[in-house]
């Protein structure tokens, strides 16, 4: 016999092994999710969870399928929770400091209580970031943020109703297409392919037969790392 | 040693690993030749254990084999049979309907919406959720000095065992800077140096540095900006609604599709002038077996309402199970260790701390290697669900430096680090997992299909690009180009097209009928839509 814990989902009792994920535990006490679950490897914000420890006054968020049980967990399941996009060109906008301002105005009503970095599953400095975009440092802003995964938690805790991940997304955006520098080699590429330069050598190649391209496969030249 | 969950015989094996450690920095395990390679896939590749197969008895495949699993959806019982709805009774009307709400279906409407066409998008779960969101690994593109069009395409055309359809081929090489360039011009962060000097590395299989990456989040970076984007243009997007019939008119061309609300079960219409299948793969059907690196929904959706309309699929007995797979623990079973951990150096490394192989082998030859060394050769790693080898990750920050791991695999690190181990001071535990669809529905330069007017396939639900391997990085290439391509061409196509009137589901009885006649029994009901982990025999482990 497997050594089990004791879970609350949504505040019923279950009891189910140890070791196994939020989301694993729930499908194992049989929840057949339809939201609340997405890729189940941390990437997609889909199972975001708060939950408490029974005595525990502290509130904790995390990704269900990230995290593993504990004993006299009580979890609620948060699959959505409602943030507020701006909509924009992003060939109109520059990496102005009136750009946050007039698409995320509220932003500059953040009182530093700092409750959403303490709810951020990713461990996130949100606070932070969203300090570096009130300053338009939008690079900065992208770089702390990189690893968000738009569960929302953050937004789910703001007074100032902020929608974090959208801001974030916003100064990411600004940063990949305005700030990083540009890619002369690859604009080059591509424009060559447009005018037909490779196009020859290709259809050359795809024009082989099975064998010629074989040999030329198995004796290809392979770049060292 | 600072990981605390490994067991003691784990332990014991990773003082072997460590102890040769230093000396296979630099080293070059020898590759197979052309006759190894042959003898292991069919050997130890699963796509060659015929007794998961099966014979389809009934559609354009008739007499073609499948996985066992993929045969009894394709044959499975229609939601719609016995079902009672009116056709006319039309909810959602649009120029161009994509289902699907992942990479190519979002590339698929952004630019058939760019073409002037109203669009609708309809998706099982959330628009994202798919598995371009949890691709890490990175994208491929001929765009430095040393590279072409032409050698990525010599290397995805061997990587495929010379079966990929060239047309297609071509266009997934050709297309490759301008998808990135598109990319980079809605704003996605490549890595890249302060020159704009794209950072690329090697992938299993290329004999080129192509990969491009953001970071570990290659396709969660990607897929945010372009599901942004579709929010931006105001594009109509359906979510927890899945398609579950084609409708066809009176021609028998693609007209729509009927769709379920996935929280209530209600039955709606959408009516199109085309419809654009951009459903993803197939792994949570876990065929034989294997835990999956797939998102939730991935199960086949696409290939099943395709083929009951008369689509012909290719190469759909042709899966690819990725060499390295999460082993352990076993909450993480299946979960995707990305490539790029052997692109940067990490190797692939016995009980007894042996690299039994060049790590960058192509993705097939490299599980069945994986596989060999843990049956016939004796040589794996016990764990508690069964074999693994060890992936010995703390040679990357040897190799490049301290804080290589930690800026260029953060997820990664996360992901070990939430499960008690530190993957930079100690070896990770691998097995290959269900990662891939090689091939799908079979489709024109134009994506679409060669058998049904007006449907369109883009992304892993179609076949032909890839052949019967994919490299690393083509995946989430595939899914910008050919997502792209689709919606360019059933907007072209939905200009030239009349909004049907007449809407039937006849194609859906007479499969039925072909069923019965058949003597096919049905041993489910299709589209799966989800898999069912409440089911005792997953125990929670999937």
């Amino acid at each position: 016999m497997k050594e089990m814990v004791n879970i609350y989902v949504m505040g019923k009792l279950y009891s189910v092994p140890v070791g196994l994920t939020i989301m694993n535990a729930m499908e194992f006490a049989g929840y057949k999710h339809i939201r609340g679950c997405g890729c189940r490897a941390g990437f997609c914000g889909a199972c975001a969870v708060v939950y408490r420890i029974k005595g525990d006054n502290e509130l904790r968020f995390a990704l269900a399928c990230q995290t593993a049980v504990e004993e006299n967990m009580y979890i609620a399941s948060i699959p959505f929770f409602p943030t507020q996009k701006a909509q924009y060109d992003i060939k109109d906008i520059k990496p102005t400091e009136q750009i946050m301002m007039q698409l995320y105005p509220e932003i500059y009503s953040c009182i530093g209580c700092n409750a959403c970095t303490k709810a951020c599953p990713q461990n996130l400095k949100v606070m932070q970031y969203v300090a570096q975009a009130q300053r338009a440092d939008y690079a900065a802003c992208a770089e702390e943020s990189f690893d968000c995964v738009a569960c929302g938690m953050c937004s789910n805790r703001c007074p100032a109703g902020i929608s974090h991940p959208l801001v974030a997304l916003l100064a990411r955006r600004l940063n990949g297409k305005y700030i990083m520098p540009k890619s002369a080699h690859l604009e080059d590429r591509a424009n060559a392919i447009a005018k037909g330069d490779f196009i020859d050598a290709l259809e050359a190649i795809a024009g082989k037969s099975i064998d010629q391209i074989t040999e030329l496969y198995n004796h290809r030249e392979i770049e060292k790392k | 040693m600072k990981s605390i969950i490994y067991s003691q015989k784990m332990k014991d094996s990773m003082v072997n690993v460590e102890a040769t450690r230093k000396s296979r920095i630099g080293a070059d395990p020898v590759r197979f030749n052309a006759k190894e390679k042959e003898e292991l896939l069919a050997t130890y590749h699963p796509d060659f254990r015929e007794q998961a197969f099966s014979t389809l008895e009934v559609g354009a495949n008739k007499g073609g084999k499948v996985p066992t699993e993929l045969h009894d959806l394709l044959q499975g019982k229609s939601r719609m049979l016995g079902q009672k709805i009116n056709l006319k009774d039309v909810k959602y009307s649009s120029d161009v309907l994509v289902i699907g709400g992942g990479g190519s279906g979002a590339s698929c409407a952004l630019e058939a919406f760019a073409a002037g066409c109203k669009v609708t998008m309809v998706t099982k779960l959330r628009i994202g959720d798919a598995n371009t969101m949890m691709a890490e690994g990175g994208i491929q593109a001929a765009d430095k000095e040393n590279d072409s069009p032409a050698t990525h395409y010599l290397d995805a055309f061997g990587g495929g065992h010379f079966t990929n359809k060239p047309e297609l081929l071509k266009m997934l090489v050709a297309d490759a800077p301008g998808a990135l360039q598109w990319l980079n011009d809605l704003g996605v962060m490549f890595d890249k140096d302060e020159n704009g000097v794209m950072a690329t590395t090697a992938g299993g299989g290329t004999s080129r540095n192509r990969m491009h990456a953001c970071a570990d989040y290659s396709g969660a970076e990607i897929m945010r900006v372009l599901r942004d984007e579709v929010w931006n243009d105001g594009i109509e997007v359906v979510e927890f609604n899945s398609a579950i019939e084609i409708l066809l008119d009176e021609k028998g061309n693609a007209a729509g599709a009927v769709l379920m609300n996935m929280e209530t079960g209600e039955l709606t219409i959408a009516k199109a002038k085309c419809v654009v299948l951009c459903t993803g793969g197939a792994g949570r059907i876990h065929y034989q077996d294997f835990p999956t690196t797939n998102h939730y929904g991935a199960t086949a959706d696409g290939l099943v309402m395709a083929y009951r309309a008369g689509a012909e699929l290719r190469d759909a007995d042709a899966i690819q199970y990725h060499p390295t797979g999460v082993a352990f623990p076993a909450q993480m079973l299946g979960a995707l260790v990305t490539e790029k951990v052997r692109s940067l150096g990490a190797m692939l490394v016995n009980v007894d701390g042996e690299a039994f192989m060049n790590p960058l082998e192509c993705r097939d030859i490299t599980s069945a290697s994986i596989i060999r060394e843990c049956s016939d050769r004796k040589k794996g790693v016990e764990t508690p669900l069964g074999k693994a080898v060890w992936l010995d990750s703390p040679m990357i920050d040897m190799i490049h430096g301290e804080g290589t791991l930690l800026k260029k695999l953060p997820g990664m690190l996360r992901m070990y680090q939430k499960m008690g181990i530190d993957m930079r001071e100690d070896p990770i535990l691998i097995y290959p997992t269900l990662h891939y669809q090689n091939g799908g529905v079979d489709v024109n330069a134009d994506s679409m299909t060669t058998t049904v007017n007006n449907l369109y396939v883009a992304g892993e639900a179609a076949g032909g690009v890839h052949g019967r391997n994919r490299l690393m990085g083509n995946s989430l290439l595939d899914v910008i180009v050919f997502g792209r391509n689709a919606g360019k061409c059933a907007a072209a196509q939905a200009k030239k097209t009349e909004m049907p009137t007449k809407l039937n589901m006849d194609h859906v009885k007479k499969f039925d009928a072909e069923v019965k006649e058949a003597g096919v029994k049905y041993n489910a009901k299709s589209p799966m839509l989800l898999p069912d982990y409440t089911d005792i025999k997953y125990k929670g482990i999937l």
